[in-house]
């Protein structure tokens, strides 16, 4: 598995994409120590791009990398290498490939301006942690979409669906619900929705790190009022790692029913 | 080698192969014949692991292959589209499938024999079709495989080229190796095939030696006894 993961790393790593993705994330590093020149303060403004952001590339380049790369997959597949190496390999690579642009792009912006020395090292270290697991998770759930459908258009279509359904959408209807249900009991509601939505629990993760209360919303508050700051942290550090498995699962079933 | 049981293959509405009973026992060139749409490719495929048929089985070498992938090392598979990553250079596709194998390769002569030395360097996306056809037949020639599964190898060949890969087929038959071959060349099929395995709408129509089937048509060369066959069939 580590040939194929070393093969399509290298293959994206060689792409223009790759570097303009690290590019962007190492000037935005730049721009915002530069304009707040406060660490806490340019950590918030990030968590707000990285949450949407790392989702949008993850599910953008799954897709993509997934369709111009089936040449060298069907080629692959005719080789003494199990289906399930194959499919996982290339995840892999890809994720592999842009969490390392998330955390070079902006490790070395803050890494400069000193975040190794300042209390701040371990909010901007969840903020990284959370890019990674939503960078994975993305990834996953695009090559699912991208298995499931034969013709590229649509699949890049209802990859681009699912990103603004979970990024936009679900929070219009969350918080629409909210409103109309105001007579009822939401909490465990709240818990349950949140734990659904990747990106609103990667939020709820990093929030709890920073403890700004004035920041957290309401699920957040729910959350931390639930769990206790603490015990939130490592619940939604959980459900993100099962969120994590679940579409890599459901990807290598896929595949393996798949005909090529 | 290769026996299947009551294979059927159906992708979507439309039902590909039918009750596929057959069995490759001995060594030597296997051709698969047949119209456009019979489901040549996609036995093949199945063979390969590509395509998960519906029912049915397929054993190589005594086990069954379904959700296996090490016999896989035992073929040479020359797919009928050269498809391959584009932005890969053939000295860097030849090496990337070497060291994804694993085996030793012997790739250099056979560079040599379809002149692809000034190629080496050249990116895939920019060689001509009949240029990607031989980098294929390198690619599927260089391990040392009991079976080879060509389909459609000569799509593409300059004349030169298709001497050469006949030579290629003659050489592993001689080897041993058992080959199946699907082409829509009849010439060649008379040339060097031991056997044929004749695909209608699905169904293995007949399996025996190119002989046989011009007796069973009563037509003297294998084009006409063919043709005969599907004119019937309509």
């Amino acid at each position: 598995m580590i040939k194929i993961l070393r093969y399509s790393f290298y293959d994206l790593a060689r792409s223009r994409w790759s570097y303009i993705y690290f590019l962007f994330y190492l000037l935005l590093g730049f721009v915002l120590l530069f304009l707040n020149s406060n660490l806490s303060k340019a950590i918030i403004t990030l968590m707000n791009i990285i949450i949407v952001l790392t989702p949008m590339i993850g599910t953008i380049f799954g897709v993509m990398y997934f369709y111009s790369s089936r040449e060298f997959t069907e080629l692959l597949l005719a080789q003494p290498i199990k289906r399930g190496t194959i499919f996982l390999g290339q995840y892999l690579g890809i994720a592999t490939s842009l969490s390392l642009s998330l955390l070079a792009g902006l490790g070395i912006p803050f890494l400069i301006y000193g975040v190794w020395q300042s209390s701040e090292i371990w909010n901007f270290g969840m903020l990284l942690v959370a890019g990674t697991f939503l960078t994975f998770i993305f990834v996953a759930l695009s090559i699912n979409i991208s298995l499931k459908n034969e013709n590229k258009i649509k699949g890049f279509g209802y990859a681009i669906l699912l990103w603004l359904f979970l990024a936009v959408i679900y929070d219009g209807i969350f918080m629409i619900s909210l409103v109309v249900f105001d007579d009822y009991p939401l909490d465990q509601f709240t818990l349950l929705a949140s734990m659904l939505n990747p990106i609103d629990l990667s939020r709820i993760l990093i929030l709890l790190k920073l403890d700004i209360s004035a920041l957290l919303g309401y699920t957040g508050a729910v959350f931390s009022k639930f769990f206790g700051t603490g015990m939130g942290t490592v619940i939604s550090f959980t459900v993100l790692v099962i969120w994590t498995f679940i579409p890599a699962w459901s990807m290598l079933k896929i595949a393996g029913k798949k005909d090529f | 080698m290769i026996n299947t049981e009551n294979l059927s293959k159906r992708f979507g509405q439309v039902q590909v192969l039918e009750d596929i009973n057959f069995t490759v026992e001995n060594s030597g060139v296997i051709a698969v014949l047949g119209p456009n749409g019979s489901g040549k490719t996609t036995i093949l495929k199945i063979i390969l692991g590509m395509v998960i048929p519906q029912s049915g089985s397929v054993d190589f070498g005594n086990a069954s292959i379904l959700g296996q992938w090490k016999y896989r090392r035992q073929i040479g598979y020359l797919p009928q589209i050269a498809r391959f990553p584009d932005n890969l250079k053939v000295r860097e596709l030849i090496n990337m499938i070497k060291d994804i194998r694993g085996e030793p390769a012997n790739e250099d002569h056979l560079i040599n024999l379809f002149g692809l030395n000034k190629f080496l360097q050249k990116r895939l996306g920019n060689l001509s079709g009949g240029t990607r056809q031989k980098v294929n037949i390198v690619l599927t020639f260089m391990f040392d495989t009991p079976l080879l599964i060509l389909d459609e190898p000569t799509a593409g060949l300059d004349p030169v080229s298709l001497i050469h890969l006949k030579e290629l087929i003659e050489k592993e038959k001689k080897k041993g190796k058992t080959i199946l071959i699907t082409t829509h060349i009849m010439s060649l099929v008379e040339e060097i095939a031991d056997e044929i395995i004749f695909l209608l709408e699905g169904k293995i129509y007949f399996q025996g030696t190119v002989k046989q089937l011009e007796k069973m048509t009563g037509q003297n060369d294998l084009e006409h006894a063919i043709a005969k066959v599907l004119r019937e069939d309509d």
